[in-house]
């Protein structure tokens, strides 16, 4: 074995030295609106992927001085991000309960869109699904959302409405997992957003599900509190809530907030 | 090995260039520095009861039962192989053994779109498999064992075809002199001498197995009871009950340590 001795202090001393030279924390917030060109980073639920994309475009077209940066992931694995420090400026939720988890580190959480439950399928509609009381049948293989991940926990509630019970053959770990499953053929049917099965391809369709049993999946949107662009993270959500932003949305099958 | 020793005993710590023993320094605390993170973490008191909760059992018992299966069809097709690959010329030898440790340099994700579009309902087997006999693979424990053998075999066939190609071939050739049969003297004499690389191949390639992840969440899916092995209820667990996550990496950790420490000798059975 090769084995130089090293005199025994020097290199955890030499690691500590420089660990404490990486360690110093981010210098305070710069004076807003002035300086370097500003970049804002929105952490927001898989399902927004596509909408939100349109939306940063038309973001920095507005505000040529500001970055949009997209960080897109299931929106309880966003929570713990933030929960654990990442430096996100906005957080966009697909449920109010990973909002609420980080409920201390964001200002005034707000609701911008809605959406709803459908039945994906394969295109063509071959087992003959016509409801949530079909995914009870012994012939079909069915996906779901995790329970830990919104989608799966809305499907729940959906199935329990309907008083159906599902034996699934895999809970997804996200939403898109479980449209691919169904696009591949692996399984006949999943309970996704109706704009997964808009985003899904020629493959797959959507079965409707009946407002009686279906969930409205509410997208709440908010400003990190430890965001150094205060100013250009407002402009954003104030997009995503204006009736241009809306109108965006509503191309992509979101639904606008029920009133309430 | 006692040549560089010798060599390496003339560097005394003034002699170590700090060109290396900063960035080695650095090195070792980038790969230790987690591990402490996770020890830390921890919560002792809590340990025993998270182990014990149902989800973790279930894990715990599936991801035993995954890798065991592993292991066994690794065992029985892989040394097979591993003995082809040592002791007989053929054309396109070198291709086969590329092809067989692919897996290893693979990203585990790919290697399960890659299982689905061969061992899926439509896939290339697996569309025969389900017209001919009705089995479908994905979302089966079966299929959890596959996905998890594809990337652990190749670590027993590369350990194994390195202990053939080091043991003494006099025995088997004595062997068969004294007129012992092809089969006797493998039993016999082959696999008694390289029952070593052996044991170390089969222990690789079970930690490998135990820690899978990609290939199977994407093959054969997450189902609690069927499919959910460790990683699968770790990666889950992160985002609902970090001290559930924290337990089962701890007894992932645990297992990849033991499984190192009993081979530190037999890492590389040809040196």
């Amino acid at each position: 074995m090769v084995r130089p001795r090293i005199r025994s202090a020097a290199a955890p001393l030499l690691l500590v030295a420089l660990l404490a030279a990486g360690c110093g924390r981010d210098a305070g917030p710069p004076a807003g609106g002035s300086g370097p060109p500003a970049e804002i980073k929105v952490f927001a639920a898989a399902s927004l992927t596509a909408a939100f994309g349109k939306l940063g475009e038309q973001f920095t077209a507005a505000h040529p001085g500001t970055k949009v940066v997209f960080n897109f992931a299931g929106s309880q694995a966003l929570a713990t991000q933030i929960r654990q420090g990442a430096p996100a400026d906005v957080f966009a939720a697909a449920d109010t309960r990973n909002m609420d988890k980080v409920a201390d580190q964001v200002s005034n959480p707000q609701s911008f869109a809605s959406n709803l439950l459908q039945i994906i399928v394969a295109k063509g509609n071959p087992k003959g699904i016509r409801g949530l009381e079909d995914l009870a049948r012994k012939d079909l293989k069915v996906v779901l959302a995790a329970p830990e991940v919104p989608a799966g926990r809305y499907s729940k509630e959906a199935l329990d409405k309907a008083g159906v019970t599902v034996r699934p053959v895999s809970l997804e770990d996200n939403v898109k997992a479980a449209v691919s499953k169904v696009s591949l053929g692996e399984a006949d049917a999943g309970i996704v957003y109706v704009t997964d099965v808009t985003a899904g391809g020629d493959k797959v369709e959507g079965v409707d599900i009946p407002v009686e049993q279906n969930v409205a999946a509410t997208y709440p949107i908010a400003l990190v509190k430890a965001s150094r662009y205060q100013e250009q993270a407002q402009q954003f959500i104030d997009l995503v809530r204006s009736p241009e932003g809306q109108q965006v949305l509503e191309g992509y099958g979101f639904l606008p907030v029920p009133a309430s | 090995m006692t040549g560089i020793a010798r060599r390496g005993r003339a560097g005394s710590a003034a002699g170590v260039p700090l060109l290396f023993a900063v960035p080695a320094a650095l090195a070792v605390g980038f790969l230790a520095i987690p591990l402490l993170g996770l020890l830390e973490q921890t919560s002792w008191r809590q340990l025993a009861s998270e182990l014990t909760a149902p989800q973790a059992r279930l894990a715990l018992r599936l991801s035993l039962v995954c890798s065991l299966g592993a292991v066994a069809i690794s065992l029985l097709l892989g040394v097979p192989l591993a003995w082809l690959l040592a002791r007989v010329e053929f054309p396109g030898r070198n291709l086969v053994r590329a092809l067989t440790t692919l897996p290893m340099v693979l990203p585990p994700v790919v290697g399960g779109v890659a299982l689905l579009l061969a061992f899926g309902r439509r896939g290339l087997v697996g569309q025969w498999l389900d017209r001919a006999f009705g089995v479908t693979l994905p979302f089966t424990t079966m299929g959890a064992v596959l996905a998890e053998a594809f990337v652990a075999m190749p670590f027993l066939v590369i350990t194994t075809e390195a202990g053939l190609r080091a043991m003494d071939r006099r025995f088997e050739d004595a062997a068969a002199t004294l007129g012992a049969g092809r089969w006797t003297t493998f039993r016999r004499v082959t696999l008694p001498l390289i029952a070593p690389s052996l044991g170390a191949g089969a222990a690789l390639c079970w930690a490998r197995a135990l820690g899978e992840f990609g290939a199977t969440i994407t093959f054969a899916g997450n189902l609690p009871g069927s499919t959910q092995t460790m990683p699968l209820a770790v990666y889950l667990a992160l985002e609902t009950d970090l001290q559930a996550a924290i337990a089962l990496s701890l007894v992932l950790l645990v297992v990849s340590l033991a499984v190192l420490i009993a081979l530190r000798d037999r890492w590389f059975p040809t040196a």
